[in-house]
C-alpha cells in the first residue's frame, strides 16, 4: 500500500525523508503525468509520496550578494517576473510549457526529474547553478554537473532534498537559448542550447555552451571553454572546426518519437557554430 | 483517503478522497463541476484550467493535495463576475466558440492575462493563451476577442 503524506512543516517533511522512501512531489507536472491512470482514478503511483506543495517556506527569492538564492518550490511564473532572475534564464522559462504549468512547475522539480531534455536543467548548468541539498541533520552544497548522472537519476540519497538553487551573479555580454522543438508552446526539446559568452575589448573573458537532449545528461564542456578564453573573437572563429570537435565524442543523440539522432546531431553543431560566429554581435 | 480543506468559488469545501486524485476528476466527478474539461489529461490542452490563489493552472496535473488551504476559481464561479460576460460576448461576436470544449479554459487563460495586463499586445495574447489548444477555430477569433474584451472591458481589468 502506497502511503500519501502532506507535511505540515519542512522539519517535518525531513523527518519523514529520514525515516521512509519517499518520492517527493513538488509541482507535480512530471510525476502526475509519468504515474497518470485512467480518467477519474488516482494516479497510479508506485512509490510513497511526500507532497511538499504546500510549503511556503520554500518558496523565497533572495538576493544574497554574489548570488540569487531560490528556494526549491519557487514556480516558474513567480521567477519570470522577478528583476533579478537571469535574462538568458527567463528567455528558458518562457519556451517551457504554458503559463498554467509554469505556474506550479518549479526548477528543483526540473533537477529532480533529470530528463536529458529539460531546458531549465540545461540553462543551470550554463549559469554554474549549485544546489543546496539537505537532509536531517546535514546539509551539502553541490554544482548541477554533480548531481545529475544520467536520464532520471541523481546523486541524491532517499534521505535528501533539494531545498535552494543558487546562481552566481555574473554579467554576459551576450546569452541565447534556443530550442528546438514540435510546436512553439508545451514542446519537449529535440535539441536545446544555451550560450553566454563576455567580450571586453575584442577579447573573450567568459564562453559557456550547453547542450540538451543530444546525450543521457546535458553537454558542457568547461575544459573546451577554458581553451579560448583570453583570445581574441576572431580567434575563437578561426578556431571553429576545433572547437566543434572537441563536442563530437559528446553529442550523441537517440532515436525516439521526438526526433532522430541525425537531425538532433546536425542541428547540435549548426547551434555551436551559429553562436561561436554571432557571440560579437546582439541577436 | 485524507480530508482536504480548500475554498471553491467563495465557499469552504471538504473533501474526503485520495490524495493523489487528480483535481480535476475531484472537481467533476466529486463535486458536480463539470465546467472544467478533460481534452489531453496532460497539460497540453489547457481545457481543465482553473484560478488557484489567482494564478491559472492546470487541475489534471493538480493532486488533490496540492489543494489543501488554497483559494480555486473554477469557470463556475468565474461566470458570476463582470469580467466573465464582457469575455462571454467578445468570444460570441467575434465567432471564437466553436465546438466548446476549449472555451472555459481559454476563457479562464484570457482572464489569467487580462488581470495583469489590462491592454495586451497580439503577441502578449499569443503568449497568455499558448497552454491551450483550439482544434476548431485557428485562433485568430479567440485572440480577436480577447483584443475586444480589453478594449470593451476597460476599466474592469
Amino acid at each position: 500500500m502506497v502511503k500519501h503524506v502532506i507535511p505540515k512543516t519542512y522539519e517535518e517533511a525531513l523527518d519523514h525523508l529520514s525515516e521512509g522512501t519517499f518520492k517527493v512531489l513538488a509541482g507535480g507536472t512530471d510525476l502526475m503525468v509519468k504515474n497518470r491512470s485512467w480518467s477519474e482514478t488516482p494516479a497510479r503511483f508506485k512509490q510513497d509520496i511526500l507532497y511538499i506543495h504546500n510549503l511556503e517556506e520554500l518558496r523565497y527569492i533572495e538576493d544574497r550578494g554574489d548570488y540569487l538564492a531560490i528556494g526549491a518550490l519557487t514556480d516558474y511564473e513567480t521567477l519570470l517576473r522577478h528583476e533579478a532572475v537571469p535574462q538568458v534564464l527567463k528567455d528558458c522559462m518562457l519556451e517551457i510549457a504554458g503559463p498554467g504549468i509554469r505556474k506550479v512547475g518549479t526548477l528543483a522539480g526540473n533537477i529532480g526529474n533529470a530528463s536529458p531534455a529539460a531546458d531549465g536543467v540545461l540553462t543551470l548548468y550554463l549559469l554554474d547553478a549549485k544546489l543546496v541539498i539537505e537532509q536531517k541533520g546535514s546539509a551539502r552544497e553541490a554544482l548541477i554537473d554533480d548531481v545529475i548522472v544520467g536520464p532520471g537519476k541523481t546523486t541524491l540519497s532517499n534521505e535528501e532534498i533539494i531545498k535552494e538553487i543558487r546562481l552566481p551573479k555574473t554579467r554576459f555580454t551576450k546569452t541565447r537559448f534556443l530550442k528546438v522543438g514540435g510546436r512553439k508552446a508545451d514542446a519537449i526539446s529535440k535539441v536545446a542550447f544555451a550560450g553566454a559568452v563576455t567580450i571586453e575589448d575584442g577579447v573573450v573573458k567568459d564562453l559557456r555552451m550547453a547542450l540538451g537532449a543530444i546525450n543521457v545528461t546535458v553537454v558542457r564542456l568547461r575544459d573546451v571553454e577554458k581553451r579560448h578564453i583570453g583570445e581574441t573573437i576572431s580567434a575563437v572563429q578561426d578556431n571553429i572546426v576545433s572547437i566543434k570537435n572537441a563536442y563530437v565524442p559528446h553529442i550523441k543523440p537517440i532515436d525516439d518519437q521526438r526526433s532522430n539522432r541525425v537531425y538532433r546531431k546536425r542541428v547540435a553543431f549548426n547551434m555551436i557554430e551559429d553562436f561561436i560566429t554571432t557571440m560579437h554581435t546582439q541577436d | 483517503m485524507a480530508k482536504v480543506t480548500f475554498t471553491l468559488n467563495d465557499e469552504t469545501v471538504t473533501v474526503d478522497e485520495p490524495l493523489n486524485m487528480r483535481f480535476l476528476d475531484i472537481l467533476r466527478k466529486e463535486l458536480g463541476l463539470t465546467g472544467s474539461k478533460e481534452g489531453c489529461g496532460e497539460g497540453e490542452c489547457g481545457a481543465c484550467s482553473v484560478f488557484m490563489d489567482g494564478w491559472l493552472v492546470n487541475s489534471c496535473l493538480l493532486p488533490l493535495a496540492s489543494v489543501e488551504g488554497r483559494d480555486i476559481m473554477t469557470i463556475e464561479g468565474y461566470r458570476e463576475t463582470k469580467r466573465y460576460k464582457v469575455l462571454e460576448n467578445a468570444f460570441v461576436e467575434e465567432g471564437a466558440v466553436q465546438c466548446g470544449i476549449c472555451t472555459p479554459g481559454m476563457v479562464m487563460a484570457a482572464e489569467n492575462l487580462l488581470n495583469r495586463n489590462p491592454s495586451p499586445s497580439e503577441e502578449e495574447i499569443r503568449i497568455a493563451l499558448a497552454g491551450n489548444l483550439c482544434r476548431c477555430t485557428g485562433y485568430e477569433m479567440i485572440f480577436k476577442a480577447v483584443k475586444r474584451a480589453s478594449k470593451e472591458g476597460e476599466g474592469l481589468w
